[in-house]
């Protein structure tokens, strides 16, 4: 029982960090590895307003996750869009980008176990037998029901179904009028603002530590290569296998391994099967 | 009955949900010119890769000379002398023309049988290459073999894909598509090439469109529409067929079409 | 009024006669000319520790080669070849760690451990990145950037060989003479052996797998066996490096698969000229000793080679090898139309 609730808690805060990278590269095929940084930074803007500032706590949390949107798409704007569609530049720049500003904080502010985000209630109550606080579990009911708004926007409003053209085929997107640069700018900022909202819901739980903006980066990744990327439904399922499998080890095997499990996951993969579980790069499997 | 040199046995593919291949079965005789002809998406490519490796049959096999080599590497394949063109051609565009060449007169095979005509066992690669080049049409006085292959017009990139089937000095060249994109007189210059390698002794596939000059080269053809393989005779036999005709027209407007041709 | 148009027109000196790789040489003065540029670099990379001001800086020479050597091996599998690999980090921990390893429980001595671990380590990274090798780009990219990580959690968590302390007390080299000439002597036969490597038929098949796999596959050459060379090449350099580094520091842990070992190499390519095979040097000549001079600014220096890579990539991504280069053999001149 223990199991399941904190298999799902820990999957769906997976899937929250991974979101945003599966949006992103799920439409603009720019893979955006300065993700774990843009995580970081929700988390730092946030309690620089909230504790330096004394803006009111949700105040603090929407202006930062507004200066994540502007941020995602200003590093499209001035810096991606110069390296767009050479595969390596992008992955080099974006990280390099990520790089330079989780550092920047590790040297400007953040420098061992200060730095705290306030949880949004207070308490906790019994699941089954099992101690659950109520920020968990307010965190997964947002997760899940931030994935259901998701799906509806991206089914049902006139921006989402662009988006989604954009993530089938670009080209015969850009044929029907959409604006394929601004679209993958606004993808860009969207996705900044969900990892701003999964830092929002996570931080709350630990310090805010720099060094989780490079673990947040590698659980994204595994994420998403497990679920196949360019996949939002492959995402959330590879989250909760990676979101178990890594439960399991912490209680079987010992603390040390979560990360040792997503790394795996991910090696795993792309030896085995590269395109994923769900995903749509069918040509790497065949390898012609 | 003599042996024949490749065999595909009921050989299908599926990608998917797609069916491009259904039970495609064929005899290739040693010096026979095989000419596959079918409408487009009819698995012609499909049957080139299935035989060369680089696809695997979902189910079926591939025979040359009596071995199995179903679902065997690329280079393998290419290895024991089956070799092929490439219908999207893909020369080294960052080289000059020769060193196209000189690649496969790197592999094992050009080391084992000496490449085309001997010369790759001990000689200079590069003087082999330009000698191949020569002989398969480009003017070694005008310098062509030593331009950068991204320069070279696509009659010469033609040759160029058929000349790095050669020095590998192959038993089989299946050449995809090798008319596509010429112009009349480059063609014509092509068909007298074809009759040269098949005089060697090479056998040769051809998957081609253009009909006419497929059918001065080739003595047997078989026809693929939508993955099957319709029927396999001579040309003529071939093209009184009424299903191939169905298949290229249509059925209902065959006397119409014709007559307005 | 008349105005002229002008157009920028670039005309070969004329000192350096070249036709795919021959050089027809009439003069002292053309011999010279081409002799210049490779004997700068050698005897500037050979007196350079003689001309540092104290042991730190003769160090950080020490420390410029081993960056180099990794970048050198980047720069050749990324433009050389094809693959993109991210975790140079990879090769010098597993070098480092063998190397380390070998000293401190089989008591071998320096002489023996670094060519060791260059060959062993070489074959183990080779192995370990055998399965990954007929990936995409991008999914390699993204596979090498996760080896290093992996092992080095490996390491913490099933605390072997150290576990987060590392391995210490293992023999430096036998005296600082040869601790700063061996590494710039293998420094300078790498740099042209490789030279020398890709302009033969080896190197030419190299450049035809990294331009078109598939004729390569047709021409019944594996590309799987030459892959795997080029990485352990590759991989024994960095090994190398990872070696003698561990000598140096006379320690080894798990900083040896640390994110610096990843992307200096990278931005010192990149800024030092990309496939030119020495720009990776002129880079990290560049790099290391700024980056040791902002030491006192903790890991600010990161920011700061992040920040310049990405500016280079976006507006000068040939690199300033290739930008000299351009300029030592052309000249250019505004022409009217």
């Amino acid at each position: 029982m223990e199991i399941l609730v904190y298999g799902t808690i820990n999957s769906v805060s997976l899937a929250l960090m991974g979101l945003g990278f599966a949006m992103v590269y799920g439409i603009s095929r720019v893979p955006n590895f300065a993700h774990g940084a843009l995580y970081i930074v929700c988390g730092f803007v946030t309690w620089a307003l909230f504790q330096r500032v004394g803006l009111p706590y949700v105040l603090s949390i929407f202006l930062a996750l507004c200066v994540n949107g502007l941020l995602g798409m200003f590093m499209y704007r001035f810096i991606l869009i110069r390296v767009r569609g050479m595969n390596i530049s992008e992955i080099i720049c974006s990280y390099a980008i990520g790089l330079a500003i989780l550092e920047g904080l590790r040297w400007g502010g953040f420098r061992g176990m200060t730095n705290t985000l306030p949880v949004f209630m207070e308490g906790s109550f019994k699941l089954g037998g099992v101690p659950v606080d109520y920020h968990r579990l307010f965190m997964v009911i947002i997760g899940l029901l931030l994935l259901a708004g998701l799906w509806a926007f991206t089914h049902y409003t006139k921006l989402g179904l662009a988006l989604q053209g954009m993530a089938q085929d670009e080209q015969a997107a850009l044929m029907l009028g959409i604006d394929s640069d601004f679209m993958a700018m606004l993808a860009m900022g969207f996705g900044a603002i969900l990892a701003g909202v999964a830092a929002i819901l996570i931080l709350p739980l630990g310090n805010i530590v720099v060094e989780s903006g490079y673990n947040v980066l590698i659980m994204s990744i595994a994420v998403c290569i497990v679920g196949g990327l360019g996949s939002w439904m492959g995402a959330f399922f590879a989250a909760f296998i990676i979101g178990f499998a890594q439960i399991l080890t912490v209680v079987f095997i010992g603390s040390h391994f979560q990360m040792v499990v997503a790394l795996m996951a991910i090696i795993l993969t792309l030896i085995l099967k590269p395109s994923g579980l769900f995903g749509r790069q069918k040509e790497l499997e065949e390898r012609v | 009955m003599t042996q024949p040199i490749l065999k595909m046995q009921n050989v299908s593919k599926t990608f998917g949900g797609v069916k491009a291949l259904t039970d495609v079965s064929v005899d290739v005789f040693p010096g026979d010119v095989l000419g596959i002809i079918g409408p487009n998406g009819s698995g012609k490519t499909t049957i080139v890769n299935n035989i060369t490796g680089f696809i695997k049959p979902t189910s079926g096999k591939v025979f040359f000379k009596g071995k199995d080599i179903t679902g065997m590497a690329p280079h393998k394949i290419a290895d024991m002398g089956v070799t092929r063109t490439f219908q999207i051609m893909r020369p080294y565009f960052s080289l000059p023309a020769y060193k196209n060449l000189v690649i496969p007169l790197f592999s094992p095979r050009a080391k084992r049988t000496g490449g085309w005509r001997g010369g790759g066992r001990h000689g200079d690669r590069a003087t082999v290459a330009v000698d191949i080049l020569e002989e398969i049409g480009f003017e070694r006085d005008s310098n062509i073999p030593f331009k950068p292959t991204s320069s070279l017009p696509t009659g010469y990139l033609k040759r160029l894909e058929l000349a790095r089937c050669l020095s590998l000095k192959p038993e089989i060249i299946i050449c995809d598509e090798v008319f596509s994109g010429l112009s009349m007189s480059e063609i014509a210059s092509m068909v007298p090439l074809i009759e040269k390698l098949h005089e060697e002794g090479i056998t040769i596939v051809m998957i081609e469109h253009r009909l006419r000059e497929l059918f001065q080269v080739a003595n047997r053809v078989m026809v693929m529409n939508f993955g099957e393989k319709l029927i396999e005779g001579t040309s003529d036999e071939v093209m009184a067929d009424a299903k191939v005709k169905e298949a290229y027209f249509g059925s209902e407007k065959i006397e119409e079409v014709m007559t307005y041709a | 009024m008349t105005t002229q148009e002008l157009r920028k027109e670039r005309i070969d000196r004329g000192i350096k006669v070249r036709s795919d790789g021959l050089y027809a040489l009439m003069s002292w003065r053309e011999m010279a000319y081409l002799a210049l540029p490779r004997f700068i670099l050698i005897a500037g990379m050979l007196s350079l520790p003689f001309l540092m001001p104290g042991v730190y800086w003769q160090r950080v020479i020490s420390i410029v080669c081993i960056y180099a050597i990794l970048a050198l091996s980047f720069d050749f599998l990324a433009h050389y070849v094809g693959l993109v690999s991210l975790g140079g980090a990879f090769f010098i921990g597993v070098g480092g760690y063998i190397a380390g390893i070998l000293n401190s429980y089989f008591h071998i001595s320096p002489f023996l451990t670094v060519p060791l671990a260059a060959v062993i380590g070489g074959a183990l990274c080779t192995l370990l990145l055998f399965p990954c090798l007929p990936l995409k780009g991008v999914y390699f990219a993204i596979v090498t950037l996760m080896y290093p990580l992996f092992m080095a959690r490996i390491i913490e968590a099933f605390n072997i060989f150290g576990g987060t302390d590392g391995i210490l007390g293992i023999d430096s080299f036998s005296s600082t003479f040869v601790e700063q000439y061996f590494i710039v002597a293998m420094l300078l036969i790498f740099i042209f052996a490789i030279r020398r490597m890709v302009t033969t038929d080896m190197g030419l098949i190299f450049t035809a797998v990294m331009d078109n796999d598939q004729a390569v596959k047709a021409s019944g050459i594996s590309i799987t066996k030459y892959k795997s060379l080029a990485v352990f090449i590759a991989a024994s350099m960095g090994c190398m490096a990872g070696a003698c580094l561990t000598h140096i520091y006379m320690w080894t842990g798990i900083s040896m698969f640390a994110l610096d070992f990843s992307i200096l190499p990278i931005a010192a390519t990149v800024i030092g000229g990309s496939g030119t095979l020495v720009g990776p040097l002129l880079g990290c000549l560049i790099l290391v000793p700024v980056s040791e001079l902002l030491r006192d600014f903790g890991t600010l220096r990161i920011v700061f080679y992040a920040t310049l890579l990405v500016g280079f990539i976006l507006f000068k991504s040939e690199g300033l090898m290739v930008f000299g280069q351009r300029k030592y053999e052309q000249f250019e001149r505004w022409k009217g139309i």
